[in-house]
């Protein structure tokens, strides 16, 4: 009887590799548990690696905006009427004073970037934070209480996917005024419903087993089952959904506020910034529209990027379990 | 339903046995079948239907039976895990058939189950330390150090690694993976344990391992034992008492010795002779039962006793009157059998030919099951499926 751990411990040691020979006895027998071993992935995937390093600099800039603008000396919504407009009162190109140029009230279009990048990053990880939050507890609650718990969650589901999400937004925009905070919540709650789904369908499937189960006849209430049981279980496809969900933010915002109802100037935002700017590319102002956009566009293609390489990571079998 | 009143009654149907740990009277359990649409009429799986049978302390009850027999339902019964139909479960003097699921709580300490699946029934995203702590922490005993002390004793008490406490399941072998669940449920020192199938899933080798672990501590903690496998040589090894389901109803109970060397039913019978002889001479002479046919679809049973359209001795009155369960030729009461023309000893299935209607013999399959699907994850209707394919005619309305 004795022998079965001793077999074992040398198999375990020997597919371990040499990882586990190296460390301490004490290491030895910490396992390696299926986060580290989707994070040892993640570490040897190369795109992952240039996305994430993206992420970081984009955060590093936004975090360090004032202390840049101070160092340039230029305030995020200082006009500079006598240099940062030409004869006609536009906006001037790059160059030595204004890298990226100024925009059609003579602001420093670097450090409005630079700032805008605050909002974005704000908007989409707070805004995910709700998404988050009510999928996972709508979700495991409409599938693990089942019944007309989940009847009435899945109606709401549909109500709020049958809807035009950004006319929704438009209205109470309008109603109760735009705000940054506004936005995240809106895009947080409206954007909850996949995720719900996502984690009711993996919750119907999941308390079948046998180990939940086994948590019952231990006396587990439903609410220690849901959250220590399950929850570990669907945190893969929440984070997975929820990397993908922040650039979906980010891009959200951005519409909200081109649409004129996001952040309200004269904060610097991106999707602001790219709306006003579309009035003034045709006379050829290009730097006004091409700096806001390509920030845009690399903060949300470096988190695509990462997003799917925590889902290639999170899933050795490859893609196409969760979308 | 008051405990004072629960116990008055349990007293007075159990004949007021303080042996009996376990009584099960009548237990009925239907699950109802996925719906087929608003206007058809509603159908239910009968996956246990009318069992009873007592338990005695210290004492091993075999369940045996094929696939859909209803025993792992019934199981689930007596652990409270699903809600009873009909019926009453008695368990140390108290009825629990109707607690609900928070005054249940208590209880969860003293009935344990350890499941067939070593793989299925351990979280594979927690540590092997916290599964096995999971009944401390449920029940709020003990916590922190003190916690992972008792851990590592359980650990160490049903032959595993203390020094494993930081592993994951899928880091065990399957035979360490039930030891795992063994001592999951041993944490409390439970009165009585419910095995489902715990070594179906494993290796022969591990297979004895595990069972002498379980008898071990049998003999050193006075555990009760619900001993469910399809392996009868298993539950003949285990076993003080056995049962025999067939199609949710038990068929035959005897103890252990004597149901395998006098079966009295002949789907008992059957299911003896197809047990495997390891000596090739021994299994030349002896004859086997091939069993005809499917067992029937538990959403509509046979009538009257639910083995004739499969059984060799088949008469007519087996086809009107279900035989109930009691001592037949001259047996003591410790031995019942569900059956109108029970085996004598030593009697040959072989030369018997039913004497009922051929119609009788056809598993029917009525035709409103035929164009539902009703895989909705019943339990104990896993044959279902299986035998509505191959017996697609007949109807029934």
């Amino acid at each position: 009887m004795s022998m079965v751990p001793d077999i074992t411990a040398t198999e375990a040691s020997a597919s371990g590799a040499a990882v586990v020979s190296e460390v301490s006895a004490a290491k030895k027998i910490e396992g390696r548990s299926p986060w580290r071993l989707a994070y040892e992935r993640l570490r040897s995937d190369r795109a992952a690696k240039i996305a994430f390093g993206t992420i970081v600099v984009v955060i590093l800039l936004a975090l360090f905006a004032p202390v840049i603008a101070a160092l340039i000396g230029h305030g995020p919504n200082q006009q500079f009427i006598d240099i940062g407009e030409n004869a006609n009162g536009g906006p001037v190109p790059p160059g030595g004073t204004f890298w990226f140029g100024t925009d059609s009230s003579g602001r420093d279009l670097f450090i409005r970037t630079l700032y805008g990048a605050r909002v974005s990053l704000v908007v989409g990880v707070l805004a995910t934070g709700i998404s988050v939050a009510l999928g996972v507890v709508f979700g495991l609650a409409a599938g693990y209480i089942g019944g007309i718990v989940d009847s009435l969650i899945a109606r709401m589901i549909d109500v709020m996917l049958s809807v035009p999400f950004l006319l929704i937004g438009i209205s109470i925009a309008y109603i109760v005024g735009a705000s940054e905070w506004l936005v995240i919540v809106i895009v947080g709650v409206l954007s909850f419903t996949a995720l719900g789904r996502i984690v009711r369908g993996q919750v119907i499937s999941l308390k079948q087993k046998e180990y939940i189960e086994a948590a019952r006849a231990l006396g587990a209430g439903p609410w220690r089952i849901m959250f220590v049981d399950l929850l570990p279980n669907v945190m893969a496809q929440v984070i997975v959904y929820a990397s993908l969900l922040i650039p979906l933010a980010i891009v959200t915002e951005a519409a909200f506020s081109f649409l004129g109802v996001g952040v309200p100037p004269p904060t610097a935002d991106w999707g602001a910034m790219i709306s006003d700017a579309a009035g003034y590319y045709q006379y050829g102002y290009w730097w006004y529209l091409f700096f806001p956009s390509l920030a845009l566009l690399i903060t949300t293609l470096a988190f695509n990027i990462f997003g799917d390489s925590v889902r290639d990571a999170l899933d050795p079998r490859g893609g196409g379990l969760y979308v | 339903m008051t405990e004072t009143n629960a116990v008055a009654t349990a007293g007075a149907g159990s004949g007021g046995d303080a042996d009996v740990l376990l009584q099960v009277e009548n237990l009925v359990k239907y699950f109802p079948v996925s719906s087929r649409g608003l206007f058809q009429e509603k159908l239910y799986v009968h996956a246990v239907e009318g069992v009873s049978l007592s338990v005695r302390r210290g004492q091993t009850f075999g369940i045996v039976g094929e696939t859909g027999s209803g025993k792992s339902t019934l199981a689930r019964c007596v652990a409270r895990l699903y809600d009873i139909t009909s019926g009453r479960v008695i368990f140390d003097g108290q009825d629990i058939t109707k607690l609900s699921q928070r005054r249940m709580r208590p209880l969860r300490r003293e009935i344990q189950m350890i499941f067939q699946d070593p793989i299925g029934s351990l979280n594979p995203r927690r540590r092997v330390g916290s599964i096995i702590g999971d009944p401390f922490a449920i029940h709020g005993t003990a916590s922190g150090a003190e916690r992972k002390r008792r851990v590592q004793e359980l650990m160490e008490r049903v032959g595993l690694n203390p020094e494993h406490y930081n592993r994951f399941p899928a880091e065990f072998s399957g035979g360490q993976r039930q030891r795992i669940g063994v001592a999951r449920a041993l944490a409390f020192q439970p009165k009585l344990i419910i095995c489902d199938e715990p070594v179906s899933a494993l290796d022969v080798s591990i297979q004895a391992q595990v069972i002498n672990l379980l008898a071990d501590l049998q003999s050193e903690f006075g555990l009760t034992y619900i001993f469910i496998a399809h392996d009868l040589s298993v539950v003949r090894h285990v076993s003080n008492t056995v049962g025999v389901m067939y199609l949710g109803k038990l068929t035959e109970v005897a103890p252990s010795e004597e149901l395998f060397t006098v079966p009295r039913h002949p789907y008992t019978g059957a299911l003896l002779s197809a047990v495997p002889v390891p000596d090739p001479d021994q299994s030349d002479e002896r004859q086997q039962i091939i069993l005809v046919g499917d067992v029937p679809s538990p959403i509509l049973p046979p009538s009257g006793c639910r083995f004739h359209p499969r059984c060799p001795k088949a008469a007519p009155v087996c086809v009107s009157t279900d035989p109930p369960l009691e001592p037949r030729l001259g047996d003591g009461p410790q031995h019942t059998a569900a059956c109108h023309l029970p085996m004598a000893a030593g009697e040959n299935l072989g030369d018997f030919h039913p004497s009922i209607d051929e119609t009788e013999r056809i598993i029917e399959t009525p035709s409103i099951l035929l164009d539902g699907d009703e895989d909705g994850g019943v339990p104990g209707a896993t044959s279902v499926g299986g035998s509505l394919s191959q017996s697609g005619e007949g109807s029934q309305s």
